[in-house]
């Protein structure tokens, strides 16, 4: 680890200088690499590091040292945001956006006058940076290879589309948050289960199994999540790369303008207001997959969050909590679109086109943004069964890190029976990668440690995970009678 | 599960039959299937016990190991087993069709027009469960690598000549089972489910008597079909403890193995040891009958629980006969019979056989071919049976209605005016729909697209413009724009899958992937890790 920083200790050091240094370090190993250094630097980042900074000044630097630049992002989303921000936050780069020939770039990425679209990758290369997918990278042929490329959420990114786009980069800076989804596909792929080069792994566990000389840096400081749910996410998600929150108790505050009208909806909005946290739990039953009181619940939340006009306060200052700072999360699509008219009967607004609007969708499309207030129907929420898909670390994660100052849980009760009697039971493939936490030698004994590596136990394990934060947000209860 | 299945099923808990989940059979069957029951021993995983296989269903041929710890024996079997099923495969071998084609030229870049070798028909194995394929991959790897006689290193336990190769086609075709849509070896287990549903989970879908005791009364039976019958098949059992359905394989009923096999292998071993004994004195004679004898009785023993098996799987297919062939089968079984002649032209070629493990390209590229195979079985199962198209209806991924209004309309914005038609569609369906969102037109003569321009949903009414499809004049073509009163599909997912993009080489293999593959790791290896 280059960073020297104390990560145990987090009363002494000063947030803001240990993410200082932990970015110049990065900075330093990605534009200026020791003679023999690996060719690949990897920054693990929890949610809200400020990742996004770090890759405008990693493609500053190298531009400012006289380099060109490749950036593979994972969707087109997010190239269209990470244009967006490296055109205004770095007026001085010129940038290519490249793009397939039947999806135009959103339109706040071509806004810049820096900023040059094409389908071509030909027409791009005077541009010092250009953006695209990896799914659009992958076609690219007959170009001199970048010497520089950063690969923005390599965490998400599959280790086949890696294979096919590596070709055209000699060094790279891999960007990620290893809590989040990992990438998925639709196929059996159990014949590769436990090899390095699984092709549906991640690109980041492929690259680190083939490249043990790289050592993973990490963003040691969250600064979007609150003092309130930085240490539960990080013991529950991050267990060996802990963080903190970039802000203290007190920092953030969140009042509501209207007294609570006596509903439990209302008491789980000052509880959150107050702690940052709330479960809003309805009485435990089986229901299909579009819960019709669970989903009213949610909307009725939200409705009242806008209603109460609630205020937040932050380093940031004051401002009113509006319907473009609310999100909603849900596991499933047809979850997302039953709350969203629910939001609309309620005269809540929900198009995006139409003004500040609140934002409904799965885990896997909120990955990445940040509202002030989350409202999550909870994956497992009057389910008869935990599946390895509703147990997936990854998705509550999400869920539950999307927020500057409180996140609403809406659930069925009995979720802590149903994990107890859906215990994870995936099969265990030998020599699938494992990461042991810090501390763990210590507290399961030395030789286990070596046992638990050859069976690929996995950390976190979302079953321990999800029971983690269930005890949590238990202290923060709000029953529906 | 969808929500169509879900409803099947619980249609069946109430009708105690099993419902249909298609109107058409979405696999290829084909004339002359072998279908192959195998049975591996207890003792030890992916040993082989017996295998019972054929293309007629009156003459079985039973190959089995009469002491499944003896590797001589298990040799024996493997041989028995090539020279049985070797044949059948390399039958589809000799006729061919042309197929021309063209190929880049490596140094030149040019187009060069080719003709290449298509077998005109492919082998088509059928085994009870997955399982079965599974146990097929064993002994395939177990096979592959072995040394012959032939070899310049035979080794000290050369295995016969033919069962390096019978390894090779297993491999071979297990992989290829692996692929969605493909139909070289198929689990009839699996067929079974994809075209009807029974009222049990689909764990107890995987024995395939249970499964079948939702179609037909299972022997023995007097009761009607559904749970009861399916709880007699897993669970009743003779005077002797002997289960009157023994389960498909290739796992045997323990108490099988303790009550039967375990007794008449024993006597087998005995009647061995007596012939060694016996041998040059006057009672060889005897005692090599007494060896014929216990091996004739446990050749009974075995047939008697791969009977019902064999049966029950020649009844699977007489069952998915009734049903027709979907159109767009042919079209995946020529991607097997590519499959299969490319397999043909490696072992003529006399490539070694497939490695242990892939490397990373490899690997990618077999997982890229099942995610395009995927997309391309789902939409060719969607097009072909109202009863899938009605699964991605009713997940909002497709939409069915009558056209109510059709007003032509023009594109003048380049330098011809090209026909963009408006029609409103009114449906019962409710379809993730979103103005601005594309569409394709299912059963269109020529592939159709449509943009959303309107949606009410209250009303159930869509207005679309339609982008392509209409030929190059000013007017569209005829009968390319759907009329008044028309029932027409749009769905919200392509119609053809996207071209995977293209991998490096092997040897191209880049950093981040450890570099190309080391020689050493293409070596056919003859010792495991483990071993």
């Amino acid at each position: 680890m280059t960073s020297t920083v104390s990560l145990l200790d987090p009363t002494t050091t000063d947030p803001g200088a240990a993410a200082d240094a932990a970015v110049a370090a990065i900075l330093d190993a990605t534009v200026r690499p020791a003679p023999g250094a690996p060719r690949g630097v990897v920054v693990d980042s929890p949610p809200g590091a400020g990742k996004s900074t770090l890759v405008v000044k990693a493609a500053q630097e190298l531009v400012g040292a006289g380099e060109r630049l490749m950036i593979v992002a994972q969707t087109n989303g997010q190239v269209d945001d990470l244009v967006d921000r490296l055109a205004s936050k770095a007026p001085e780069l010129t940038i290519g956006r490249l793009h397939s020939a039947d999806a135009r770039p959103a339109a706040e990425a071509l806004r810049h006058p820096n900023v040059l679209a094409g389908a071509k990758v030909g027409e791009l290369l005077g541009q010092s940076v250009v953006v695209s997918t990896a799914a659009k990278w992958q076609w690219v042929k007959e170009v001199e290879p970048w010497r520089h490329a950063i690969v923005d959420e390599a965490y998400q990114m599959r280790s086949d589309a890696l294979l096919a786009v590596a070709r055209l980069f000699e060094r790279a800076l891999f960007v990620g948050d290893p809590g989040q989804l990992d990438p998925f596909t639709v196929v059996g792929t159990e014949q590769w289960s436990g090899q390095s080069y699984d092709p549906s792994n991640s690109a980041v566990v492929t690259l680190l199994a083939h490249n043990p000389a790289i050592v993973p840096h990490r963003l040691p400081v969250s600064w979007r999540l609150p003092a309130s749910a930085a240490p539960l996410i990080s013991a529950a998600f991050y267990p060996y790369t802990p963080f903190r929150s970039g802000t203290g108790p007190g920092d953030r505050l969140l009042f509501p303008t209207l007294a609570p009208d006596g509903t439990p909806v209302d008491a789980a909005i000052d509880e959150a207001a107050e702690s940052g946290w709330a479960l809003l739990e309805l009485p435990a039953r089986h229901t299909v997959r579009t819960d019709p009181q669970a989903v009213a619940t949610v909307a009725e939340t939200v409705r009242r969050l806008l209603e109460r006009r609630l205020v937040a306060r932050s380093e940031q200052g004051r401002a009113p909590l509006t319907a473009d700072r609310i999100a909603v999360g849900t596991a499933h699509r047809d979850q997302a679109a039953a709350v969203r008219a629910a939001l609309a009967a309620a005269g809540v607004p929900v198009d995006g086109a139409a003004g500040p609007a609140v934002t409904v969708d799965t885990a896997n499309r909120l990955q990445g943004r940040e509202y002030d207030v989350t409202v999550v129907l909870h994956p497992l929420s009057g389910r008869p069964d935990a599946t390895a898909f509703h147990l997936e670390t990854g998705r509550l994660c999400v869920l539950a890190s999307r927020h500057r100052h409180a996140c609403i849980v809406v659930a069925r009760g009995g979720i802590a029976e149903l994990l107890d009697d859906h215990p994870a039971t995936d099969p265990v493939q030998l020599g699938a990668a494992v990461r042991i936490p810090p501390g763990w030698p210590e507290e399961v004994g030395t030789r286990l440690i070596p046992l638990l590596e050859r069976v690929g136990a996995q950390f976190p394990d979302g079953w321990e995970a999800n029971h983690r934060v269930l005890q949590e947000l238990a202290e923060h209860r709000v029953r529906f009678r | 599960m969808s929500l169509l299945t879900t409803l099947a099923r619980l249609q069946a808990v109430r009708s105690g039959h099993a419902e249909p989940l298609a109107t058409v059979r979405h696999r290829h069957l084909g004339e002359r299937p072998l279908v192959l029951v195998p049975l591996a021993t207890a003792v030890e995983d992916g040993a082989p016990l017996a295998v019972l296989l054929g293309t007629d269903r009156t003459a079985p041929a039973l190959h089995f190991v009469p002491q499944p710890l003896n590797r001589e024996r298990r040799f024996e079997f493997l041989a028995a087993l090539a020279d049985e099923l070797l044949p059948y495969l390399e039958s589809f071998g000799t006729e061919v069709e042309l197929v021309s084609g063209s190929e880049l030229d490596p140094q030149t870049g040019e187009k060069l027009p080719i003709t290449r070798e298509l077998c005109a028909d492919a082998p088509q194995l059928i085994v009870p469960n997955s399982g079965g394929v599974r146990h097929l991959a064993l002994l395939g790897r177990a096979t592959r690598f072995r040394r012959t006689a032939e070899d310049p290193d035979p080794g000290p336990y050369p295995a016969p000549p033919r069962v390096p190769l019978l390894g090779r086609w297993l491999t071979h075709l297990t992989e290829r089972a692996q692929v969605p849509g493909s139909s070289l070896l198929l689990p009839m287990t699996g067929l079974l489910a994809r075209h009807w549903a029974t009222g049990q989970s689909h764990l107890e879908d995987q024995q395939l008597g249970a499964q079948l005791a939702w179609h037909a009364p299972p022997a023995g039976w007097t009761g009607p079909t559904g749970a009861a019958a399916a709880e007699f098949v897993e669970t009743a059992r003779d005077e002797h403890g002997q289960l009157h359905h023994p389960p498909a394989g290739p796992a045997t009923d323990p108490r099988f193995d303790e009550k039967r096999l375990a007794p008449a292998i024993a006597r087998y071993d005995a009647a061995l040891t007596a012939l060694r004994h016996a041998e040059g004195t006057a009672a060889a004679a005897a005692a090599q009958q007494a060896l014929q004898r216990s091996v004739a009785a446990l050749r009974e023993r075995l047939l008697g629980v791969l009977l019902p098996t064999w049966h029950d799987v020649w009844q699977g297919l007489d069952l998915l006969r009734t049903l027709p062939p979907a159109p767009h089968v042919a079209e995946r079984w020529e991607s097997d019979r590519w499959s299969y002649t490319g397999h043909r032209d490696r072992v003529a070629a006399g490539e070694p056989p497939q490695p242990r493990l892939d490397d990373a390209v490899t690997a990618a590229r077999k997982l890229a071919l099942r995610e395009r195979e995927q997309v391309r079985l789902e939409v060719g199962e969607a097009l072909d049976d109202p009863l899938a198209m009605a699964e991605r209806r009713l997940a909002g991924e497709a939409f069915s209605g009558l056209v109510t209004e059709v007003v032509a309309a023009q594109d003048t914005s380049g330098k011809t005016a090209k026909p963009r038609p408006l029609l409103t569609v009114h449906t019962a369906d409710r379809p993730h729909a979103e103005p601005g969102r594309e569409v394709h037109r299912a059963g269109a003569p020529k592939s159709q697209k449509a943009e959303i321009t309107a949606v009410d949903a209250a009303a159930g009414l869509l207005t679309l413009r339609l982008l392509n499809g209409m030929g190059r004049g000013k007017e569209p073509e005829p009968g390319s724009v759907p009329a008044v009163g028309d029932r027409v599909t749009f769905t919200l997912f392509e119609l053809t899958p996207r071209q995977s993009a293209p991998l490096p080489e092997p040897d191209d293999t880049p950093w981040t992937h450890g570099g190309p593959p080391a020689a050493a790791q293409n070596s056919t290896a003859t010792s495991e890790e483990w071993a």
